[in-house]
């Protein structure tokens, strides 16, 4: 072993320091960060009589801790690669993407190794070509839902940076972990900003102090840890825990979260939760233990709901006995848990963050995030202890100390598709010796591709009408607005250039993204990737990116912020991270920011890009752009490597939605604000009526006949449901939350450490295969054993899992995370079953409805039968 | 005396999250500890190896995990079987020399635990050394403690004096230990993976009823009043036959060996 140096990196999950062996050139190990006497103090909140102030160490999640494997990896792309049977000159052998072809590279099967030269030059070439002979907006950039963590490498600011100086059309993401709170929540209560989530500063110390009982409804912040911020929440909960507060799990899983504190369990048939929530809705309206005050005041909408409720409307009352035709669940337990709820001041931790995740990202996530809404306000969210809130953000760090998130744009200073006009493009470019990378393709009336709909559009050569640009945070009614592909004027897609993570493993029912490649109307397909993994090997010409580590960057731990406002108060200390290039890019290798920089080069617009810039110049501009010239130095911050933001006393705790509640001008922070215009005299929400509608204005004005979203807020039976003739067919639910083991894609695969996990893939010959949970009764009517492979099918494809036996689940029910990384169908791509455990494959590809361009993929109805096929 | 080396592992703490079991593999791989240990191949070896224990019937049901290492037994068998390549040090720590313990594939059976693992390509048997080599170096804890993010693993340095009444204010016990081996490693909550319970709900007309009184006939354990979903849930049984009584009255008579979900009783 080689000299051992200490360095800092941060992750998806965690802030790390990193030991390198700087001889080999090789991380040694990737542990959490104590803290020393020199870092900042941490806060203390009293409450009944104890005081709690968190631990003075970070946390991490297992694949951070096992990134060692992955950046060490021979899945690691070392070289570009051309596609054999790719002559960009000739024959394009477009209908073999997907085949490897023999010969080339044994560690790359079908590739064979090219020079940076070659490949540049290709990529660039075709890329003028294209502008030439087709007109802007023909190359289409497509990035993964997740990117490796730093402000300044992420994809809103190097990729949007290369992109719109390129003149290149960003294929529009969709909300996907926000889905119903994004085309639902919005119509209910606003919330622009946070894609239809609500407030949640100050919260954990208002629980803390006033809540007596939680309900996790879709909630598991043990296993999505708010989103990038690992265990920081988990001793907050404890302490809640071990003050008394009772807490309730309502999950079709028993999740981690539950195993460690849950009371009681319950499990509604899959996509029924919206009719629990009614039948909780009618206990307290026939018993009168709802806050009637509050729904006088700030609710609009409630006499019809009622009559919903009761039957008057629709003749059929929402009893806790029609509640339990339709969930499964014993009537006397739902009246359990409404009666207690209301006796109760009680929190409803609805999805991962307030919202976000879960439910919300199924055939019924509109009206199951417009019912959570309904239940809350009845019972008068804002008051002290009753809130919508998921115990994972509202950590009382300081939220006057700037620094932005990933989200708010970075180096690209792009108003229209990230965050950066809230405040950074400001601070960050002069305009005089720096410019930020204002878009003329990626502009609302630019030119659009849903990424949801990439493959329809390359197929097909056009599609739409479709509404709503990806996501919509400026307003509500943005999201009526309409497209079409390719957009007026604009030409069809002549090259895919692919960015990072698998879509197979992510979409919705998608076989279709990997037939999508092999047509002649996609002459070319870049992908620039770290690992050969996934869809990378449809690509025809491969560049290799090199890893955060392999680089440098500058994060704060748990800080998207942009559509999570205040998402920093995830974490128990605020932490800036200064992610330092720990080890020199592997192999031929390349950062995304140098690699962009030298199609640049070749595109003639490295100036205005690059502005002489290395990626550490621009941390540098980045440093200097938020407020930590006010706790440390340049000097000092790089050489430590972190800092922690100190606690301010001074700052005034405002609890989300207390103004609200008592009738108050707004008064939480800024970048959690709605734009004042919204509003009037910044008081109320940003609905019409200022209140919280049951029965939506912008939906009574847009379209009040809207069968998949109406007005008022009720349960509508799922379209991937018991009531369907699908169900007849295909009779088991799997529910197919966020994975618990990787980030989307990062961390599984990539020959890691995670295939070990014993709960995330099963070793059966030489390949390790994704898990699905099936019930005790289910598997033994089907003679499935632990362990054994499965087929599990619909009309849709078919993938091959292990078997993990269960009561976690119950009858009828199955679970199997989403995100799989790896892709491998055992025949024709995208006409055969898959061995890679991409379980999108069997979800819907259909949008939530015809005006709301979301995906559906958490829940999907399947058949499962012992696999015969043999082991692979 | 020596300070001795002590792991504690509280069951009901667990959340099966990994990260001890990977942050074992991220400082073994790639890495060669000698002499402490030579590097862990990338897949197979489980040093903490992470066992699932779910109770119950849906949806009565709990689940806990119980993270297994090396137990750092002083009355080791492959210590005993092996005393040539296995030493136990002063600290408690029980090591195996990965040059002199080459070839010797026998010892991975000497282990009543299966916590020794066979590395085929160094052609050693392997196990958890308690991060020996950084605890040497002044870290104070081995990494599958420090990556732990419930405090379900404590690691001590404590006289053996010290720690037996540690052992006995926190309820401490070792995991399968009737051959008194004497394991350096002990949990708390063991009940949560080696006993059983017995959970249901009573229910009148219809509804959950609260505050019911219910007794298990035969077993200390005292009485349990049922909470707002007339929930009881006896916990930390052996196999048996038990009588539920409930308000005074014999209920049900149920024999288990596992946990049972008995669901609803009718008053």
């Amino acid at each position: 072993m080689g000299k051992i140096v200490r360095k800092t990196n941060s992750t998806t999950g965690g802030p790390v320091y990193v030991d390198v062996d700087v001889d080999e050139n090789k991380i040694v190990r990737v542990t959490p960060i104590d803290f020393t006497d020199d870092d900042a103090e941490s806060w203390t909140i009293e409450a009944k009589g104890r005081k709690f102030s968190p631990p003075r160490k970070t946390t991490y999640t297992a694949y951070t801790a096992g990134y060692k494997a992955m950046v060490h990896s021979d899945r690691r792309l070392l070289y570009p690669l051309r596609r054999i049977g790719f002559d960009v000159n000739g024959d394009r052998n477009e209908l073999k993407r997907g085949e490897p072809a023999a010969g080339g590279d044994p560690k790359y099967p079908g590739y064979e190794r090219i020079s940076w030269d070659e490949a540049l030059t290709t990529v660039s070439s075709e890329m003028m070509r294209i502008k030439r002979e087709f007109g802007p907006g023909a190359i289409i950039a497509e990035p993964s839902s997740h990117h490796l963590w730093g402000n300044v490498g992420y994809r809103h600011s190097t990729l949007f940076r290369f992109m719109n100086f390129a003149g290149i059309t960003y294929a529009d993401h969709n909300p996907d972990s926000w889905e119903g709170w994004h085309w639902g929540g919005i119509h209910s209560w606003g919330f622009t900003g946070g894609l239809g989530n609500p407030e949640q500063w100050d919260l954990y110390e208002d629980t803390l102090k006033n809540t007596d009982m939680i309900v996790f409804w879709s909630s598991d912040p043990e296993t999505n840890n708010g989103i990038y911020a690992a265990y920081e929440s988990t001793v907050r909960r404890r302490w809640l825990k071990e003050l008394g507060v009772k807490m309730v799990f309502i999950d079709p899983y028993f999740n981690h979260s539950a195993v460690l504190y849950s009371d009681k369990w319950f499990s509604p048939q899959i996509g029924t939760d919206a009719a629990l929530a009614a039948s909780i809705a009618y206990v307290w309206i026939t018993e009168g233990t709802y806050d009637k005050e509050y729904v006088k005041d700030k609710v609009f909408g409630f006499e019809e709901f009622k009559a919903y409720i009761l039957g008057e409307s629709d003749g059929v009352p929402k009893t806790p006995e029609w509640g339990e035709s339709e969930t499964k669940l014993p009537a006397h337990d739902i009246r359990a848990l409404a009666r207690e709820w209301a006796k109760n001041k009680t929190t409803l931790a609805a999805g991962g963050l307030g919202g976000w995740g879960g439910a919300c990202r199924g055939s019924t996530g509109m009206e199951w995030a417009r019912m959570m809404i309904a239940l809350i306000a009845l019972q008068g969210m804002g008051k002290p202890g009753v809130n919508m809130y998921s115990t994972t953000q509202g950590a009382p760090t300081d939220s006057d100390f700037y620094f932005p998130g990933y989200a708010e744009g970075g180096i690209s200073g792009d108003c229209e598709n990230s965050a950066a006009g809230i405040e950074l493009v400001h601070r960050m470019f002069d305009g005089i010796t720096s410019r930020p990378s204002p878009p003329n393709i990626n502009t609302a009336a630019g030119n659009h591709i849903p990424r949801l709909r990439v493959p329809e559009c390359i197929m097909d050569g056009h599609f739409g009408p479709w509404r709503g640009k990806g996501f919509v945070g400026a307003s509500i009614e943005q999201q009526f607005h309409q497209y079409e592909y390719p957009a007026p004027g604009f030409p069809k897609m002549q090259m895919y250039y692919k960015y990072g993570g698998p879509h197979i493993g992510t979409m919705g029912e998608t076989n279709r993204y990997a037939r999508m490649y092999r047509t002649k109307n996609l002459p070319i397909v870049v992908s620039q990737s770290i690992w050969f993994e996934g869809e990378v090997p449809f690509a025809d010409i491969i560049l290799p990116a090199c890893t955060n580590f392999e680089r440098w960057d500058i994060s704060e731990y748990g800080n998207c912020a942009g559509y999570i406002p205040g998402s920093f108060t995830q974490t128990n200390h605020r932490f800036i991270s200064f992610q330092m290039k720990c080890i020199e890019p592997l192999g031929e290798s390349k950062s995304d920011y140098e690699i962009f920089r030298l199609l640049a080069e070749r595109l003639g617009i490295e100036g205005p890009y690059a502005e002489g810039k290395t990626d550490l110049d621009w941390v540098k501009q980045y440093f200097y752009a938020t407020d930590l010239p006010k706790i440390t130095t340049w000097e000092k911050f790089t050489e430590k490597g972190y800092v922690v933001v100190p606690y301010n006393d001074k700052r005034k705790k405002t609890p989300g939605m207390r103004w609200f509640y008592e009738g108050r001008e707004m008064d939480t922070p800024k970048p959690g604000r709605f734009r004042p215009g919204d509003q009037v005299q910044q008081k109320g929400l940003q609905t019409q009526s200022g209140r919280i509608e049951l029965l939506a204005n912008s939906l009574l004005r847009f379209d009040p006949d809207d069968k998949e979203r109406p007005p008022l807020t009720q349960y509508i039976p799922s379209w991937e449901g018991h009531h369907t003739e699908r169900f007849k067919k295909y009779p088991l639910a799997v529910v197919s939350p966020h994975p618990r083991f990787s980030f989307h894609t990062m961390g599984d695969g990539k020959d890691g450490f995670m295939n070990d996990i014993k709960d995330h893939r099963v070793r059966v010959g030489d390949h390790d295969y994704w898990i699905i949970r099936i019930n005790t009764k289910d598997a033994e009517k089907r003679g499935i054993k632990e362990g054994d492979l499965v087929k599990t099918y619909n009309d849709r494809g078919e993938v091959i899992l292990a078997a993990q036996i269960t009561e976690r689940v119950p009858p009828g029910t199955c679970h199997s995370y989403e995100s799989s990384a790896e892709y491998k169908p055992i025949g024709v791509p995208g006409e055969s079953a898959d061995i890679g455990g991409c379980v999108n494959i069997l979800s819907p590809g259909r949008y939530l409805g015809k005006n709301a361009s979301g995906m559906a993929t958490e829940h999907f109805l399947v058949e499962i039968e012992k696999w015969e096929g043999g082991v692979h | 005396m020596t300070q001795q080396r002590y792991m504690v592992i509280d069951v009901s703490l667990c959340h099966d999250c990994n990260n001890c079991f990977i942050a074992c593999k991220d400082e073994h791989f790639m890495n060669k500890w000698l002499p402490y240990a030579d590097e862990q191949p990338r897949h197979g070896p489980r040093w903490m190896n992470i066992q699932r224990k779910e109770r119950g019937q849906f949806p009565r049901i709990d689940c806990c995990f119980l993270p297994m290492p090396c137990q750092h037994c002083e009355n080791a068998p492959c210590v005993k079987d092996f005393p040539d390549c296995v030493v136990k040090r002063e600290d408690g720590i029980v090591l195996i020399d990965p040059v002199k313990s080459k070839g010797k594939k026998a010892m991975v059976d000497s282990c009543p635990h299966g916590a020794i693992y066979w590395n085929e390509e160094a052609n050693i048997p392997q196990k958890c050394t308690f991060c020996a080599h950084l605890l040497d170096d002044g870290w104070n804890m081995p990494r599958c403690a420090h990556s732990c993010p419930t405090g379900a693993i404590r690691f001590y340095n404590v006289e053996k004096a010290e720690f037996e009444k540690i052992k006995a204010e926190q309820k401490l016990e070792a995991y399968k230990d009737e051959a008194g081996r004497n394991p350096h490693v002990f949990y708390k909550n063991l009940y949560r993976y080696e006993k059983h319970f017995i959970a249901g709900g009573i229910l009148k007309n219809g509804d959950c009823v609260e505050g019911a009184a219910v007794s298990l006939k035969g077993v200390a354990a005292p009485g349990q009043t049922t909470n707002y979903f007339g929930d009881f849930k006896f916990d930390a049984l052996d196999s048996g036959t038990y009588t539920i009584v409930v308000n005074g009255k014999d209920a049900m008579t149920v024999t288990i060996d596992a946990s049972l979900n008995v669901g609803s009783i009718e008053l």
